[in-house]
């Protein structure tokens, strides 16, 4: 209880667990792919590639419920400036740098939180993770979180007003998710598509996700991690920074 | 104070403050002596609250110098935020938390240890009349009662130097004498210095041992109450400060994010 760390994580989860309209919001999306994509192009998958695609889709769709919420809790920080509480953290004596990992511990909590349930709402639709390698799994999505509440900070600091948000979900968030392979097999995608792929972060988390919760893998456990700890921690270094540097 | 040769808390030299064309600051300087209450009076959009921003480490200075408890807060800002506390002009609560919440949040970020903070945030709670509530949302709040709660939180920690920038606005009388007589008790006892802006002449008066007057960015008076009154043949601070300030009305300069004071005008000008 003594931590500004952990009293910053505390608000976040509080904030989360306390808007609940956000928590059932966000849970829509995922279930709408699940359903919507899991059962529709389930038999066209089927065909082509032999197996169930829910398998090869939940890994996806974990992935992006952990981007949306985590860089939802990133982006925050705007609203924070708005209303006015960021002052109040950042003039007091603590490092920016404990204030903004409290932050992104947080958020990345609320997003492996939301993760879970997705998984769990996707075995109930008829995903069948191999369990093994479940404590991996949530390697993955603590650093998927924390890439993205990293990032959704890193922006925020630069951004005043919300005005910038929907060219955030837009241009960034968006592309992000629909070119990392959370939704089709990226080894049958055509060759330019492939290499923007490689450029995509969320592309080794969906990879490493899809590795150890169903063997199915484009680069290999060995090289998921590493990429996604390598530019997770690269990330919070910047996010670190960007957010030391804010002046209100 | 006794005896001693009084030192200088805060020392401003020429300090200037630029938001691209418009000159916030404009090569203010000043000192605040130790265990003082310095009052910064001004119109709308003098440059007070950017003046506390700078002091706060919470904007950088275009130019200047400035020591705040012998620390350059430009250079070293975790260091100079240990020596101070705020209340913010604008609002700064979070409005997802509990009243009591928010004043833990503040205790820890401030050191306040562990066996203390009950003691303290409960004696602040009461002494600003909320602690019934203090299990209520701050978003369930009147915007009095909010302003009560960020006052009781910035003296739940014991600053060196207590920034008050317009603490009063939109208190009932009853609350704003309270909260004047507590300042005056912990400047006395724990020799904190304050360091506050109001609108109120009459509370400046009562409170400051000096004051500086300051209009577009300048500092265009300095004194005791009774020296500045002396200066302009003013019969109260009041009539003195309006004499040097001028009886315009300044309003489109006026601080942008100041939402209370902008809602005041919107609702004057009907
Ligand atoms: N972030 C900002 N960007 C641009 N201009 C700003 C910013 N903050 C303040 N200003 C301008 O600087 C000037 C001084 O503002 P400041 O808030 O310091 O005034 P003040 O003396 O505190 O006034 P008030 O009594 O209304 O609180 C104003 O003209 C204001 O519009
Ligand atoms: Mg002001």
């Amino acid at each position: 209880m003594n931590s500004p760390v952990y009293t910053m994580w505390l608000r976040q989860v509080k904030k989360y667990l306390r808007s609940k309209p956000r928590m059932i919001g966000s849970l829509g999306q995922p279930i709408l792919f699940l359903v919507a994509l899991g059962f529709g192009l389930g038999s066209l998958y089927q065909s082509a590639n032999g197996g169930n695609f829910i398998d090869f889709l939940a890994p996806g769709i974990i992935a992006m419920s952990i981007l949306f919420t985590s860089m939802f809790t990133g982006i925050e920080v705007i609203w924070d400036r708005q209303f006015g509480f960021l002052k109040e953290t950042l003039v007091a004596p603590v490092t920016r740098f404990k204030i903004m990992f409290g932050r992104t511990l947080g958020g990345a909590t609320t997003g492996i939180f939301q993760g879970i349930l997705v998984l769990i709402i996707a075995a109930i639709i008829g995903f069948r993770p191999e369990l093994a390698l479940i404590p991996l799994s949530i390697i993955f999505m603590i650093l998927i979180g924390l890439f993205f509440t990293s990032l959704g900070t890193a922006i925020a600091s630069k951004l005043e007003d919300m005005q910038g948000f929907n060219l955030i979900m837009n241009f960034l968030v968006m592309p992000l998710f629909f070119l990392s392979g959370a939704l089709f097999p990226l080894q049958d995608a055509p060759e330019f598509l492939k290499i923007i792929s490689y450029f995509d972060p969320l592309t080794y988390g969906v990879d490493g996700l899809r590795a150890t919760l169903t063997g199915m893998s484009q680069f290999g456990i060995g090289l998921d991690l590493v990429v996604c700890t390598v530019l997770t921690l690269i990330v919070l270094w910047i996010g670190a920074k960007l957010f030391s540097d804010i002046q209100i | 104070m006794e005896g001693k040769k009084e030192e200088n808390i805060i020392e401003v030299k020429n300090l200037v403050k630029k938001f691209g064309e418009l000159t916030a600051v404009n090569g203010v300087s000043f000192e605040v002596k130790k265990g003082e209450v310095f009052a910064f009076l001004g119109p709308n959009g003098a440059g007070k609250s950017t003046t506390i921003k700078i002091l706060t480490t919470l904007l950088n200075p275009t130019s200047g110098e400035i020591i705040l408890d012998g620390i350059n807060p430009e250079k070293d800002k975790n260091k100079a935020r240990k020596s101070f506390g705020i209340v913010f002009q604008d609002p700064s609560l979070d409005d997802d938390l509990t009243a009591y919440e928010n004043l833990e949040f503040h205790a820890v970020f401030y050191g306040v240890p562990e066996k203390d903070r009950k003691e303290r945030i409960e004696k602040m709670l009461k002494f600003v009349e909320l602690w019934e509530r203090k299990d209520s949302l701050v978003k369930t709040f009147s915007g009095g009662m909010k302003r009560r709660l960020e006052i009781a939180r910035g003296l739940i920690h014991h600053p060196k130097i207590l920034f008050l920038d317009e603490p009063t606005v939109g208190l009932d009388p009853q609350t704003r004498n309270h909260l004047w007589g507590f300042i005056k008790e912990m400047n006395k006892e724990e020799g904190m210095t304050v360091f506050m802006t109001t609108h109120y002449m009459e509370e400046a008066e009562e409170v400051a041992n000096r004051i500086a007057i300051m209009d577009h960015g300048k500092i265009i008076e300095k004194g005791t109450a009774k020296e500045l009154k002396k200066k302009t043949k003013a019969k109260n601070l009041e009539d003195a400060f309006l004499k040097l300030t001028g009886h315009e009305i300044r309003d489109e300069s006026a601080s942008g994010l100041d939402h209370l004071r902008s809602h005041a005008r919107a609702w004057g000008r009907r």
